[in-house]
C-alpha cells in the first residue's frame, strides 16, 4: 500500500532554506530523512517544493478561469514537500511521518492505479 | 470545590475501580462504559441542584446499574442476565449504605485486558481505556495511531471479550504468573517503547510514563509476591528519576553518561532501589528485574562517581539469555564498548541481522558513537545520518548532528 506524505512547513522553514546561517542544517534534516526512507527500502517518490509565494493557483469560477498567485488556502503552514512510501498500514506511515524534519505531516493512502 | 471539579475528582479516583467492579458482574465492557458514562452525565446535571450525596461512587453505580437493566429491557438480554443484576443492584445497596468501600476488581480487568485472545498491540490501550478511563484520541496520539481507527480498535476489542465470552475470574494459580506477564508487557509498552536512556528520550510517545507507573503501583497492591512486579516498578520509577536530567535548560539532550547526577531525583533513586531489592528477596530472577538491575547499576554513579560497565555487561548478557531484544543486543555492545573497548562493541553490533536494524535508530547511534572512536570517519558519518533520519524527537536530532559535526 502506499501513503503520502505531505509536509506542511511554517514561513520560518521556508525562510531557513534561503538564510546562509540556517539553510545547511536546513538542508541536512532532510537529507537523513530521505536517507533513512530510502534504506528502508520504503521510498517510492518524493520532492521538495518551492516555497508558496512562487505558487500559481487556478481557479474556475463559473465556466471562467481566474489565476492568482499563491497559494490555496492561504495559511500559516504551507505545503513544503511530499513523499509517497510504501508501507503495510497507517501506523506504520505515521511513525515514518513523526520521524520528519517539520511539526505537520498530513498522511493519506494513495488511491490503487485502476 | 465546585461540583464539576468534585465530579471530575470521583471520575479520575474511581473510574476504573467503578468500571471493573461493573464489569465484572455485568460482562459487556462497553455497555458498562456507556452507563458510566450516562451516570456521570447524570451527576453533572443533578448534583448542581441537590448537592453532592454523601456516597458519590454508590450514587454513580446505582445510576449505572439503572441504566443497565434499562438496557437490558429494551435489548431483551437473556434471562439468564437477570438474577445477576438484581444479585448486583442488591449489592450496590447494601455498599451504599454501609461503609463498606467497592471491592476492587481492578486486578480481575488488567487480566482481562491482556488476555491471550486479545491481539498483544490493543493489550495496552485497553487496559488504559478501562483501568484509567483515557479517551481513545488521548490513546491514540500516545501511540502514533489515528485516534477513528483506534476507536475503532477498542470497540472491537471489547465486542469480542463479549462474543468470546472472556472470562473475568481470576486464572487457576499454576496460570497466574503468565498472565501476569502479559500484564507487565502490557504496562511496560505504555511507559514507552524504548526503555534505555536513548530510546526513551527519542520516544515520540511520552504523555503516558505517569499512568504506567500508576498502573505498576495498582499492581503492586494486588500481586505483591511476584518478584517481576517489583522489579518492572524499578525499572519504570529509575528511568523517572532521570527525566529531568534528561535535557538541559535550552532544552539539549543529555546521554545518560553526561548527566548531572544532582539533577537526579534521588527519592524516586531510593524507592526503585527498594522494591529491586524486595524483588531479589524471591530468589528469582526475570527480565524486568535484570533491566532494573541495569539502571539501578546506572544509578549508582550517584554513589560511587564511577561506572561499573563491566557489570552492566554482565547483566545485559543475562537479559539476552532470557529474551534477546534488539534493545538488549544494542545496550550490551554499548557496555561492552565502554568495558572493553570500541573495536569489541562494534563487533557485538556488526552480529546482529542487518535486516532486523535498518529501521532502528538506537542501533544507528551507536554505531555512528563507535565508528567516531575508532576514527573510521566515513562509516561514522553515514552511521550518524540514518540514526538523524530515523530519531523522532528534534533534540536527540540535534545532539546526533553535534556528535557528527565533530568528526
Amino acid at each position: 500500500m502506499t501513503y503520502t506524505l505531505m509536509f506542511y512547513e511554517s514561513q520560518e522553514d521556508f525562510a531557513a532554506r534561503i538564510d546562509p546561517a540556517r539553510k545547511e542544517a536546513y538542508l541536512a534534516g532532510w537529507t537523513h530523512y530521505v536517507r533513512a526512507i530510502q534504506e528502508a527500502g520504503i521510498g517510492v517518490f518524493g520532492s521538495g517544493l518551492y516555497g508558496p509565494e512562487s505558487a500559481a493557483t487556478m481557479k474556475r469560477r463559473g465556466g471562467e478561469v481566474a489565476v492568482q498567485d499563491g497559494p490555496f488556502p492561504e495559511t500559516k503552514e504551507q505545503l513544503g514537500g511530499i513523499y509517497v512510501i510504501n508501507v503495510p498500514d497507517l501506523d506504520t506511515a505515521l511513525e515514518w511521518a513523526a520521524r520528519a524534519p517539520v511539526e505537520t505531516v498530513e498522511v493519506r493512502q494513495n488511491i490503487p492505479a485502476l | 470545590m465546585t461540583t464539576h471539579q468534585v465530579i471530575e475528582e470521583t471520575a479520575r479516583d474511581a473510574y476504573g475501580r467503578l468500571v471493573s467492579y461493573l464489569a465484572v458482574n455485568w460482562r459487556d465492557l462497553q455497555a458498562v462504559e456507556d452507563a458510566l458514562g450516562d451516570a456521570f452525565l447524570a451527576a453533572l446535571e443533578t448534583w448542581h441542584a441537590s448537592g453532592i450525596p454523601e456516597k458519590p461512587e454508590a450514587w454513580l453505580v446505582s445510576i449505572a446499574r439503572r441504566r443497565l437493566i434499562d438496557r437490558a429491557r429494551r435489548t431483551r438480554v437473556s434471562e439468564s442476565a437477570l438474577p445477576t443484576l438484581l444479585a448486583l443492584s442488591e449489592d450496590t445497596q447494601r455498599l451504599a449504605s454501609s461503609h463498606a468501600a467497592f471491592p476492587d476488581e481492578r486486578l480481575r480487568m488488567m487480566i482481562l485486558c491482556t488476555h491471550p485472545a486479545i491481539d498483544p498491540a490493543m493489550r495496552t490501550p485497553l487496559m488504559l481505556q478501562t483501568v484509567l478511563g483515557l479517551d481513545a484520541a488521548r490513546i491514540a496520539s500516545a501511540f502514533i495511531v489515528k485516534p477513528s481507527a483506534m476507536s475503532q480498535r477498542l470497540t472491537r476489542a471489547k465486542a469480542k471479550i463479549r462474543a468470546e465470552r472472556l472470562t473475568f475470574e481470576m486464572p487457576d494459580a499454576e496460570e497466574i504468573p503468565e498472565r501476569l506477564d502479559f500484564v507487565l508487557e502490557a504496562i511496560y509498552a505504555a511507559y514507552g517503547s524504548g526503555w534505555d536512556e536513548a530510546a526513551i528520550a527519542d520516544s515520540p510517545r511520552k504523555g503516558l510514563a505517569e499512568e504506567a507507573i500508576y498502573l505498576g503501583r495498582l499492581l503492586l497492591q494486588f500481586a505483591p509476591r511476584d518478584p517481576e512486579v517489583y522489579g518492572l516498578l524499578a525499572l519504570m520509577l529509575h528511568c523517572e528519576a532521570r527525566r529531568k536530567a534528561r535535557h538541559d535548560e535550552e532544552g539539549s539532550y543529555i546521554p545518560l553518561s553526561e548527566q548531572a547526577c544532582t539533577r537526579w531525583e534521588r527519592s524516586l533513586i531510593m524507592e526503585a532501589e527498594q522494591y529491586l531489592h524486595a524483588a531479589s528477596q524471591a530468589g528469582r530472577i526475570g527480565r524486568f528485574q535484570l533491566m532494573a538491575a541495569i539502571q539501578s547499576a546506572h544509578a549508582q554513579r550517584l554513589w560511587t562517581g564511577r561506572m561499573e560497565w563491566g557489570a552492566i555487561a554482565q547483566l545485559y548478557e543475562g537479559l539476552i539469555h532470557i529474551k534477546p531484544t534488539l534493545g538488549a543486543l544494542v545496550g550490551r555492545a554499548a557496555a561492552v564498548a565502554e568495558a572493553y573497548g570500541a573495536e569489541q562493541g562494534l563487533a557485538l553490533l556488526q552480529a546482529v541481522p542487518p535486516a532486523e536494524v535498518v529501521s532502528y535508530q538506537p542501533y544507528w547511534a551507536l554505531a555512528g558513537h563507535l565508528y567516531k572512536r575508532l576514527k573510521l570517519r566515513e562509516d561514522a558519518r553515514s552511521a550518524y545520518s540514518f540514526a538523524i533520519g530515523l530519531s523522532a524527537d528534534i533534540s536527540v536530532r540535534q545532539f546526533l548532528s553535534r556528535q557528527a559535526s565533530e568528526l
